[in-house]
C-alpha cells in the first residue's frame, strides 16, 4: 500500500526542478525563489508541463533595506485553482531580468509598467519603453528612495496636522514647476516628442505584397486620442493604416497616471480603502472588496456571515451597474447615440440610489472595512432592492434584449469582428468576461472561490466566437447571473453584527504578503499588498484588469478596419482611472 | 425576415416614446415639482421621464449621504455654545487626503494642552468626502453635512474652512440624520446613567 503510495506521488515543485527553486522562507510569504537566468525554463515548464498557463499578474517590491528589488509573479491555472508565486531578485543598482513576454504576451505592459515605476530592466523585451509617465519624467517613483514634488512626510499621518495645526497648501509651498525633476540633459521647453518618432518608427509596416504597395500608396498614421470621444477617456491608439485596414496599433496610456500605488505606500492600511474607489470609479463596491481581501488574508480575520452576505449583494449591483454601463458605452461607440446608453443609465441610477442609501455616497463608496462592512443595511433598504432584483431588472434586461440583441445593424457590426481566439485570451491575461467571450469559462468566482460565492447557484458564461458581439453577449447573460444571486443572497441573509471586533482605525498588521483578488465587473482585480510590521504597507500594487486587458488590443484590432476598432476598445471596457492608476 | 430586428428594436424605442407621455398624462401635474412626483421618479415603479430637474427639484438625500465634514455644537440651557470637538486629533489622524488641521488649546496657567480646539481647518479642495473622520469621532463632534452647493468663485480665498464656517448646531444635525441622532443621545444617556449609577455605588 505504502508502496504505491509512494510510486505515484507526484515529485514536489523542489524535486521536479532541482534545485532551481528556492522555496520562501521569509515568514508570511509564500511561493518560489527562482534566479533570473533560470526564469524562462522554469516558466516554460509550468506553462507546457504543469498547466500553470496563466500569468496573472508581475509587479516588482523595492526592498531598499536588504539592496534588492523583487520581481513577482502570481501564475495560475485557467482551468482553476491557487496561485503559484515565483519571485527573481536582483541588485538595486545594476537590476535586470529576463522578460517573460515571448512566453506570455500577456506580460508586456506589465513589465513596462515594472521598468517604469521600479527601474527593473527586462532582457529580451520587444519593447520596453516608459507606459505610464512621460519621457520627461526622472527616476523610478515607485523605488522607496524616490520622492515626489509634493513631497510632506514617508508616511501619513503627517505632523503638522496636530496638535499645532501649520495649516498651508501644497501649492502654495511647492509652487508648480520649482522642484520638479527632469532627467539629465531634458529641457521640457525644447523637447519635441520624440517619443512618438520612436512609437512611430516601430509601428510594423504592410506586407511586401499588399494592396498598399502595388498601388504605390503611402502608410499613413492615425492618432486616435487622447482626446477623442470614442476612447472612452485619456486613451490614445497610434494607428497605422493601409487604407482602411489596419496595419499595426499601439495604445498609449499614462495620461490619468497620478501613481495610486505610491500615495497607497504613504497611506495607513485604512487609508487606502477610500482611494480604491477612484481607480474604476464605476465599480467602487468591487474595489473595496479585492482590498478588504488581500488585508485581511494578512491580518487572519474572519468576517461575519452577515457581512458576506451584503459585500456579496454590493458586488454583485456593482456587477450589473457596470454591464449597464458597458453595454450603453459599446452601442454609443456604434453610433447609437446615447438612447441606449440612457435606457441602461435609467437602470443604473436605480442601483446607485441603492448604494447612496446604504454607503453615503453613489460612486465613492468606501463601504468596506477589514473584517466587515462599516454600517448594517438601513431600515427597508432590503425591501427597495428586491422589487428591483426580482421584478423590474429581469424585465428590463429582457426590454433591452429585445431592444439590441437582434438587430441585424449591431449584428452587422459586432459580429465576427476583433477576435481573440482562447489560446490568445489565456496568453495575453485577459480577464472577465473578455477572456470569457473567447470561450474560456474562467472565473474567480467558481476558479478560485472567495467570501461565499460557493453558495450560491448561478452559471459561468461563457461565448466560443471571441468576437465583440460574444462579449456584449456575455455581458448581458452575466447581469442575469449577478440578479440570480443577488435574488438568493437577499432571501437568506442572515441577521447578525457587521464587524469582526469593533471598529479600528489602526491595525497591527502582521509583516507578510497577501494577495486578494475578485472577479470584478472587468476581471480579475487583485491586490498586492505586503506589510512590514508597521502602520503603512511597504507595498501595494493593483492587478488593474482594465490596464491588462489592453493589451491583446493590437492583436483583435490588426488586420481589422478603422472603424471596428473603436467598438473593439468599447467590447473590453476600460475605466481610464483604473488603466492609468 | 431581415430587418425584423430592427423593427423589434424600434418597437421598444416607440413604446418608450409614448410612455413619456402617457405617464405624464396619467399622473398630472403631481409628477414634477412636488415631492411626491420626486419620489416616484427616483423608485422602482417608474417609467417614462425619469430625470430630476435640478435645480427647481431636488433628489432626495437618503441619511447616510455624505458631503463633506461639519463640526457639531451643543446649545447649553443659557443659551452659549458648546464645542463637542476635544482637540483630541483622531480625525487628523485618518484623514486619508489629510486635509484636516487642528490648532490645540494650551492651559495658560499650566501650559499643558487642554481639551478644546483653537482652530479647525478643513481643505474642501483636498477632502474626498470619505467620512472616516466622523466614523472614528469618538466624541459624536465632526459629522458629514448634507450640503452640496459649496460652489465659489475663487477656491484660493474661500476653499480653506476654518472653525467659524464648520461649526453647526446639533439641532441642524438632528435635522439631517434623525435616526443617527437618536442611536447616539441614547447611547450617551446609557453611558451617562451608566457612570452615575457607578458613582452612587462608591
Amino acid at each position: 500500500m505504502s508502496d504505491i503510495a509512494q510510486a505515484t506521488t507526484v515529485p514536489t515543485l523542489e524535486e521536479r526542478f532541482s534545485g532551481k527553486l528556492i522555496p520562501e522562507t521569509r515568514s508570511g510569504y509564500q511561493g518560489y525563489i527562482v534566479k533570473s537566468e533560470n526564469l524562462i525554463e522554469v516558466a516554460t515548464t509550468l506553462r507546457d508541463e504543469l498547466g500553470y498557463d496563466y500569468l496573472s499578474s508581475v509587479t516588482a517590491v523595492d526592498y531598499l533595506p536588504e539592496d534588492i528589488l523583487e520581481v513577482v509573479y502570481h501564475f495560475y491555472k485557467s482551468t482553476g485553482g491557487g496561485a503559484l508565486v515565483l519571485k527573481v531578485q536582483t541588485p538595486r543598482n545594476a537590476s535586470v531580468v529576463s522578460s517573460l513576454t515571448p512566453l506570455f504576451p500577456g506580460a508586456e505592459f506589465q513589465e513596462r509598467e515594472v521598468w517604469d515605476l521600479l527601474g527593473v530592466r527586462f532582457d529580451g523585451h520587444p519593447d520596453l519603453r516608459r507606459i505610464l509617465t512621460w519621457e520627461g519624467f526622472a527616476g523610478h517613483p515607485l523605488r522607496k528612495d524616490w520622492k515626489e514634488p509634493f513631497y510632506e512626510g514617508d508616511v501619513k499621518p503627517y505632523d503638522s496636522r496636530w496638535p499645532a495645526g501649520h495649516i498651508s497648501r501644497a501649492e502654495d509651498n511647492n509652487p508648480f514647476g520649482s522642484n520638479v525633476q527632469y532627467p539629465q540633459g531634458f529641457d521640457p521647453a525644447a523637447w519635441v516628442a520624440e517619443g512618438d518618432d520612436a512609437l512611430y518608427r516601430i509601428m510594423k509596416k504592410a506586407e511586401p505584397d499588399s494592396e498598399a504597395e502595388h498601388l504605390g500608396s503611402e502608410q499613413i498614421i492615425v492618432n486616435f486620442g487622447p482626446q477623442h470621444p470614442s476612447t472612452h477617456g485619456v486613451f490614445r491608439m497610434v494607428v497605422s493604416l493601409d487604407g482602411e485596414t489596419i496595419v499595426d496599433l499601439k495604445p498609449v496610456m499614462g495620461y490619468l497616471h497620478r501613481n495610486h500605488e505610491k500615495i497607497a505606500e504613504r497611506n495607513t492600511f485604512l487609508m487606502n480603502m477610500p482611494f480604491t474607489d477612484r481607480l474604476d470609479y464605476i465599480c467602487s463596491m468591487s474595489n473595496n472588496f479585492g482590498y478588504a481581501l488581500a488585508v485581511e488574508k494578512l491580518l487572519n480575520i474572519q468576517v461575519p456571515e452577515r457581512a458576506e452576505y451584503i459585500r456579496v449583494i454590493m458586488a454583485e449591483l456593482t456587477r450589473l451597474s457596470n454591464h449597464m454601463i458597458a453595454i450603453g458605452t459599446l452601442l454609443n461607440d456604434m453610433g447609437a447615440y446615447f438612447t441606449p446608453m440612457l435606457y441602461y443609465l435609467e437602470e443604473r441610477e436605480l442601483i446607485l440610489d441603492i448604494f447612496e442609501a446604504v454607503s453615503g455616497s453613489r460612486m465613492m463608496c468606501n463601504y468596506f472595512r477589514f473584517g466587515g462592512v462599516v454600517r448594517d443595511l438601513p431600515d427597508g433598504i432590503l425591501e427597495k432592492i428586491k422589487p428591483l432584483v426580482f421584478d423590474r431588472f429581469p424585465r428590463t434586461i429582457d426590454e433591452l434584449d429585445v431592444y439590441l440583441t437582434q438587430n441585424e445593424v449591431v449584428r452587422a457590426r459586432c459580429e465576427g469582428v476583433g477576435v481573440l481566439t482562447p489560446d490568445q485570451a489565456i496568453a495575453f491575461s485577459a480577464a472577465g468576461p473578455t477572456l470569457r467571450a473567447s470561450g474560456v469559462p474562467y472565473d474567480i468566482r467558481r476558479a478560485d472561490p472567495y467570501s461565499i460565492y460557493d453558495r450560491f447557484d448561478f452559471d459561468v458564461v461563457v461565448g466560443y466566437h471571441g468576437d465583440v458581439y460574444d462579449r456584449y453577449l456575455v455581458r448581458m447573460e452575466e447581469m442575469r447571473q449577478s440578479i440570480r444571486i443577488i435574488q438568493q443572497a437577499v432571501n437568506t441573509i442572515p441577521e447578525g453584527p457587521i464587524l469582526q471586533g469593533a471598529p479600528k482605525y489602526q491595525f497591527r498588521v502582521p509583516a507578510g504578503e497577501a494577495y486578494g483578488r475578485v472577479e470584478g465587473p472587468k476581471g480579475e482585480l487583485g491586490f498586492y499588498v505586503i506589510s512590514n510590521g508597521k502602520g503603512n504597507p511597504w507595498r501595494y500594487h493593483v492587478r488593474a484588469p482594465s490596464f491588462i486587458n489592453v493589451t491583446p488590443l493590437t492583436e483583435m484590432c490588426r488586420g481589422g478596419k478603422v472603424a471596428d476598432a473603436i467598438i473593439t476598445l468599447g467590447s473590453i471596457d476600460i475605466v481610464l482611472g483604473e488603466t492609468d492608476r | 425576415m431581415y430587418g425584423k430586428g430592427i423593427i423589434k428594436g424600434m418597437g421598444v424605442t416607440l413604446k418608450r416614446f409614448i410612455d413619456t407621455y402617457v405617464d405624464d398624462l396619467k399622473r398630472g401635474k403631481k409628477r414634477y415639482h412636488t415631492a411626491e412626483g420626486i419620489a416616484y421618479r427616483s423608485s422602482a415603479e417608474v417609467s417614462g421621464a425619469f430625470t430630476i430637474q435640478y435645480p427647481e427639484e431636488k433628489a432626495l438625500l437618503p441619511e447616510e449621504f455624505r458631503f463633506i465634514p461639519f463640526l457639531v455644537y451643543d446649545v447649553e440651557p443659557d443659551g452659549t455654545k458648546k464645542d463637542r470637538c476635544t482637540a483630541c486629533g483622531i480625525c487628523a489622524k485618518v484623514c486619508p487626503p489629510q486635509c484636516i488641521w487642528i490648532v490645540r488649546a494650551t492651559d495658560p496657567q499650566t501650559g499643558k494642552p487642554s481639551p478644546v480646539s483653537v482652530d479647525f481647518y478643513v481643505d474642501v479642495d483636498i477632502c474626498m468626502n470619505c467620512g472616516l473622520c466622523a466614523e472614528f469621532c469618538p466624541f459624536d463632534s465632526i459629522k458629514m453635512d448634507h450640503d452640496y452647493e459649496i460652489a465659489v468663485y475663487d477656491r484660493m480665498k474661500y476653499n480653506i474652512y476654518d472653525k467659524e464656517k464648520l461649526s453647526k448646531s446639533a439641532s441642524y444635525y438632528a435635522s439631517i440624520r434623525p435616526v443617527n441622532y437618536a442611536r447616539e443621545e441614547k447611547a450617551r444617556a446609557e453611558a451617562e446613567a451608566a457612570k452615575a449609577a457607578r458613582k452612587k455605588a462608591v
